[in-house]
């Protein structure tokens, strides 16, 4: 072998992070079995299902759904949670199992890279994945005819906001997790409440007084509220300034403890 | 006894390099030195912290206590550089593998910011020099053993490291894989590679080691060249023996065997399965245990190795 040892070699130019985000754009890129195909058709079946086929029937007894037509009520909120899904699938499972099962996290540390290079890697693929699925979705939400206003630019943005919010506490999560069990639990016991009760469904109205704090301390709930205002158009600065910074507080705070205990875990 | 020609600063210097897991030692202060080019070992069983030290070494896990340079540098300020400059094959392999054999080299070649041409071209050469240029695209989940601990190795490579770490680089591997294995080392060593190798395997350390280290629980009990820790440790040869009866080892059950090879040899090792004579001249001594009537099931006269002064230093074998 020849030429100069590699710490004299031309480099590439490319950041610390940005060579983990590459990584986990190849192994999605090489492992994904899915396709673009499923990416479009899955949400299109959903809102046709839910958004046209229970849009009748709501349209049939009551009319409207928060003022507006059951379609244009849940096409955002579809978004939101896909974000929140995608958010939490890439951070728990497959993090843990690159640091403790396949342990390719510990290969990078044997790298220049730094642990924190790593989380922030692993993050900004979250987020270039959740801004590319949502840009599909706001498409399709356009198809049907849900968006009414400019401000649906931004629901591209609205998805990657969620899915980090969601993704850098539960990454944090994983790289100080010792087993995989707790996570079933979390899906069991948060996700799957959080899909159904985020007035997801139907408007938080629709529960009684005493249940609705509950509904509105629901992470989700942040995300589904400012896409629903970003596809209509309608909504109060304040509200939006208030999920906008729930959901950047979740973020920032997974940030700061991710990357330590992501160094905590690999430099052990 | 270190100063073999080896020219340069050295490359690794530990003083007093402790690791602790909470209230656990693994590494209770070491003191080791690595000049460049040289292979230096560490010969130890389980347990002993040899995955501990390496992993401090890759620069990847911080001293809990003592000093440790690497290329002169702290790797606790100067992490990433250090470990652009090195090659690290890890206990357990650590590739992606539902990934092909190609894209685990590209990954890593994209970890140290090679660019691209540049990783495509050391990606052929090295797959040629591990002997897996045919299974390039083939997922390294349907590689064998030794071809994923070949794959690992050439990964460790892509960066022309000047230091290759390698952590029980054979453990696992059928005879033929290992030999391979070695070969490959032996031309890294040629081309002025620094090599730093944990093994439990005492043919391993002779066979590729210029120096090396024994670690027991922690701490370093001899240090030296194969042949200087043999001579330090052991006698010229060994007498193995075997019996039927098993004597078990225990003098009153055997008429007092033991007592009586005792005389014979400057030193008797009773193991479960066999009993070892330390002796300068194992022909004679064999002779000599004919003629007073103790009669083996079987006997071997052969070269003391490392295995023996493993045995000596820590009253246990290598390999349980
Ligand atoms: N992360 C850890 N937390 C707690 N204890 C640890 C940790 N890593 C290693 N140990 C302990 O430290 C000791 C030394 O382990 P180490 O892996 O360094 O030994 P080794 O010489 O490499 O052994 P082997 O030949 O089995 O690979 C062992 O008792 C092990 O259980
Ligand atoms: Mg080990």
């Amino acid at each position: 072998m020849s030429g100069p040892p590699a710490h004299l070699a031309p480099v590439g130019g490319w950041s610390r992070w940005q060579r983990s985000w590459w990584y986990h754009a190849v192994v999605y890129a090489q492992t994904w079995r899915g396709s673009v195909v499923g990416a479009v058709v899955l949400p299109f079946l959903f809102l046709l299902a839910m958004g046209v086929g229970v849009g009748h029937l709501v349209a049939h007894h009551h009319g409207k759904v928060g003022g507006q037509s059951y379609l244009d009520f849940l096409a955002p909120s579809l978004l939101a949670t896909t974000a929140m899904q995608l958010g939490s699938d890439e951070s728990l499972w497959p993090v843990l199992g690159a640091i403790k099962w396949v342990r390719t996290y510990h290969a990078a540390a044997a790298t220049p890279l730094e642990p924190e290079d790593v989380f922030v890697g692993k993050l900004s693929w979250v987020l270039t994945r959740a801004l590319a699925t949502s840009i599909i979705y706001t498409a399709v939400i356009g198809i049907f005819g849900a968006l009414h206003s400019w401000w649906a630019l931004t629901l591209p943005l609205v998805g990657g906001l969620v899915a980090v919010a969601f993704a850098a506490p539960l990454i944090t999560w994983a790289a100080r997790a010792q087993s995989d069990g707790p996570f079933v639990t979390y899906y069991r016991f948060a996700t799957v409440p959080m899909f159904l009760f985020s007035a997801t469904f139907y408007p938080v109205s629709a529960y009684p007084a005493a249940l609705r704090p509950l509904v509105q301390i629901a992470p989700l709930y942040h995300g589904v509220a400012l896409a629903r205002a970003a596809a209509s158009g309608h909504a109060q600065l304040g509200a939006i300034a208030a999920h906008v910074s729930v959901l950047a507080a979740m973020g920032a705070v997974g940030v700061v403890l991710g990357r330590r205990a992501m160094r905590r875990r690999l430099v052990d | 006894m270190s100063e073999r020609g080896q020219g340069g600063a050295p490359v690794v210097v530990a003083r007093g390099l402790t690791k602790r897991f909470g209230e656990f030692a693994a590494v209770r202060g070491i003191d080791v030195t690595v000049r460049p080019g040289e292979s230096f070992g560490f010969l130890g069983p389980n347990g002993a912290g040899k995955t501990s030290t390496m992993r401090m070494v890759s620069a990847v896990s911080r001293p809990s206590a003592g000093e440790l340079t690497i290329f002169g540098l702290d790797p606790r300020t100067h992490g990433p550089e250090i470990r652009a400059r090195l090659g690290v094959v890890p206990q357990e392999d650590t590739l992606e593998l539902e990934l092909s054999v190609r894209w685990n080299l590209e990954i890593f070649g994209r970890y140290f910011d090679l660019p691209r041409a540049l990783i495509r071209q050391r990606t052929q050469e090295l797959l040629e020099f591990v002997q897996l240029a045919d299974r390039a695209d083939s997922r390294v989940d349907d590689l064998s053993g030794g071809m994923r601990r070949r794959l690992t190795i050439a990964r460790a490579l892509i960066n022309q490291p000047e230091i290759l770490i390698l952590d029980e680089p054979t453990t696992g591997l059928d005879p033929q894989a290992r030999h391979l294995v070695w070969d490959r080392l032996y031309r890294l060593k040629r081309e002025g590679v620094t090599l730093i190798i944990t093994t439990h395997y005492m043919d391993e350390a002779e066979q590729l080691c210029d120096r090396l280290v024994v670690m027991d629980h922690g701490t370093i009990v001899a240090e030296g060249t194969p042949r200087e820790l043999i001579d330090a440790h052991s006698t010229r040869e060994v007498v193995e023996l075997r019996f039927d009866d098993d004597g078990d080892g225990d003098a009153s059950g055997d008429g007092g065997r033991v007592a009586r090879l005792g005389d014979l040899a400057e030193r008797v090792e009773v193991l479960p399965d066999r009993v070892l004579l330390y002796v300068d001249d194992g022909d004679d001594v064999l002779s000599t245990v004919h003629r007073e009537g103790i009669v083996p099931a079987s006997a071997l006269v052969r070269r003391s190795s490392l295995e023996d002064v493993f045995l000596r230093l820590t009253g246990r074998t290598l390999v349980e």
